[in-house]
């Protein structure tokens, strides 16, 4: 039974979605069962973090190893929800000074704010600016023409690198302008738009036809993986 | 030739620290001297510029802005360049987040450029532009936004009814949007505006995503999206058209696109750079080995 109820609604609200597609009967169905998914999205956010939260206070508890990354991530949690739920520092609306929970949880100058502009930001900005340094480290070490393959990408990735920048531009302005595929950014706009398109499309169309077959097996009920067994 | 053995063979062994210091250096200088280059629109930002240029004045501009602090550095210019315009234009903008993590962002665009820079303008909150706040729910929302903003969101960012914003009287959905200006930097983002609300409901949508997305973005040029603004240098470009457009208005306000295109011009001459010397070392490496 514990299988059964959840397979149904899943087959259920799969059906209707699919056939407001083509039935506009379903329709009214279709945006009730939409409205209805934010409802469990939010539940399942809350789920998730006593979820995250039991994980953690286990894994301190049993002092596993790399317990004090748990320890960070749990006071990470608490103390950003805690600023959060109850405004701390947050200014009232102008609207309502005489109210002090009256004003935005992210409002300048508060707790979330705080937290946000000052921890988060800066964390998050130095983790993607750090990729600089090591691309332009594994681009010394590891982007070398071994084979013909790896000369194709070599080849392709300079002309875009350089097809990105106004150096290609310049390198290739005394070419008449009758022949934009001998100049850096006609090769460029070329790779991206034939031969990078084609191979996208080639990826989507793929990945599309996996969705439909993963989803048609789930409605079916022969793919039970989503309720966490066979 | 010893001195040339001498040095292939210490590039060999080269510490990759001094390959950090060197990206460190190429970045640095630019961004200390502000020297910048000159940018040629492609026909991809032109398409978004003209879009939005040929608008008739008041037409409203759905715009989600789905990006966190990890991609503001790439996103944040090309928002501002399309925040200005929409501006310049006197267009209706409709502003939300997908991302959660996204609002600040966007909040900190309305201070400082719609009631900022635009400030003389006297644009009004309400009448001339919304900030819509976050919208929960990811694809779902979109498709909800698409048929019924109040189903997905039933107040502003400030809890006021919609009902009770003038500009948003005669706005139902994202279907009466004369444009959907989404910046993102992935899920939720363009994909999902492409997918559930623009080809739907024939909504002309544009686009401006991180250099990493834009590949897989390629394959809706021209037939579902009207254009394709591309990272830093898509930024710079909008800049340079804006700036051409707008000459004496743009004057006065910077152009963080263009500024910011000067470290990847030298950070790309890096790079290419170390894979030529790579595959230098890679040559001369295999013909001692075959010797």
């Amino acid at each position: 039974m514990q299988r059964i109820i959840p397979m149904l609604l899943t087959s259920i609200v799969g059906v209707i979605a699919i056939a407001s597609y083509f039935v506009p009967v379903a329709q009214p169905f279709q945006d009730r069962v939409e409205e209805w998914f934010l409802i469990v999205a939010a539940i399942a956010m809350v789920l998730g973090a006593a979820s995250l939260l039991l994980h953690h206070l286990k894994a301190i508890s049993n002092q596993e190893a790399g317990w004090g990354y748990s320890a960070v991530t749990v006071a990470a949690l608490v103390i950003t929800t805690t600023v959060g739920l109850l405004k701390l520092g947050a200014p009232p609306d102008l609207k309502h000074p005489e109210l002090a929970w009256s004003g935005s949880y992210l409002a300048e100058g508060g707790g979330a704010w705080w937290i946000y502009t000052y921890v988060m930001s800066p964390i998050v900005a130095t983790m993607f600016s750090l990729l600089a340094f090591y691309v332009a480290s594994a681009a010394f070490r590891a982007f070398r023409a071994r084979n013909f393959e790896a000369m194709l990408l070599l080849g392709t990735a300079l002309i875009v690198l350089l097809g990105r920048t106004s150096d290609g531009t310049w390198l290739t302005s005394g070419v008449p302008a009758d022949y934009p595929l001998a100049t850096i950014p006609g090769l460029n706009v070329l790779i991206m738009s034939v031969f990078n398109t084609a191979g996208q499309r080639a990826i989507m169309i793929g990945i599309a036809l996996g969705v439909a077959a993963t989803s048609l097996r789930i409605l079916l009920g022969l793919d039970r993986s989503y309720l966490g067994g066979d | 030739m010893t001195t040339l053995t001498a040095i292939l063979a210490s590039l060999q062994r080269l510490d990759r620290r001094w390959i950090f210091l060197a990206m460190l250096i190429a970045v640095l200088i630019p961004v200390l001297t502000r020297v910048t280059y000159p940018e040629t629109p492609t026909a991809m930002t032109s398409a978004v510029f003209n879009k939005i240029e040929s608008l008739p004045s008041g037409s409203r501009v759905l715009l989600p802005l789905d990006y966190d602090p990890g991609s503001e550095a790439e996103l944040g210019p090309m928002a501002k360049a399309v925040i200005r315009h929409c501006a310049l234009k006197r267009h209706k903008m409709y502003f939300l987040t997908l991302w959660p993590t996204g609002l600040p962002l966007l909040e900190r665009n309305l201070r400082q450029i719609v009631e900022g820079e635009f400030k003389e303008v006297g644009l009004k909150y309400g009448v001339d532009y919304v900030n819509l706040g976050y919208v929960p729910g990811e694809a779902v929302a979109v498709k909800l936004l698409a048929t019924d903003f109040r189903k997905a969101r039933g107040q502003d960012n400030t809890g006021t009814s919609l009902d009770r914003l003038p500009m948003m009287q005669q706005v139902r959905s994202a279907q009466d949007m004369d444009l959907i200006m989404a910046i993102s930097a992935g899920y939720p983002g363009v994909k999902e505006w492409v997918l559930f609300a623009a080809i739907p409901n024939r909504i002309p949508l544009g686009m401006g995503v991180t250099g990493v997305t834009a590949p897989q973005m390629y394959p809706y040029y021209p037939n579902q999206v009207v254009g394709l603004i591309t990272a830093i240098k898509g930024a710079a470009e909008y800049e340079t058209a804006l700036a051409a457009a707008y000459p004496d208005e743009m004057s006065r306000l910077d152009a963080s696109g263009i500024q910011r295109m000067g470290p990847q011009l030298w950070a790309h001459r890096l790079m290419i750079v170390l894979i030529v010397i790579g595959n230098i070392l890679q040559l001369t490496r295999g013909r001692g080995g075959r010797k």
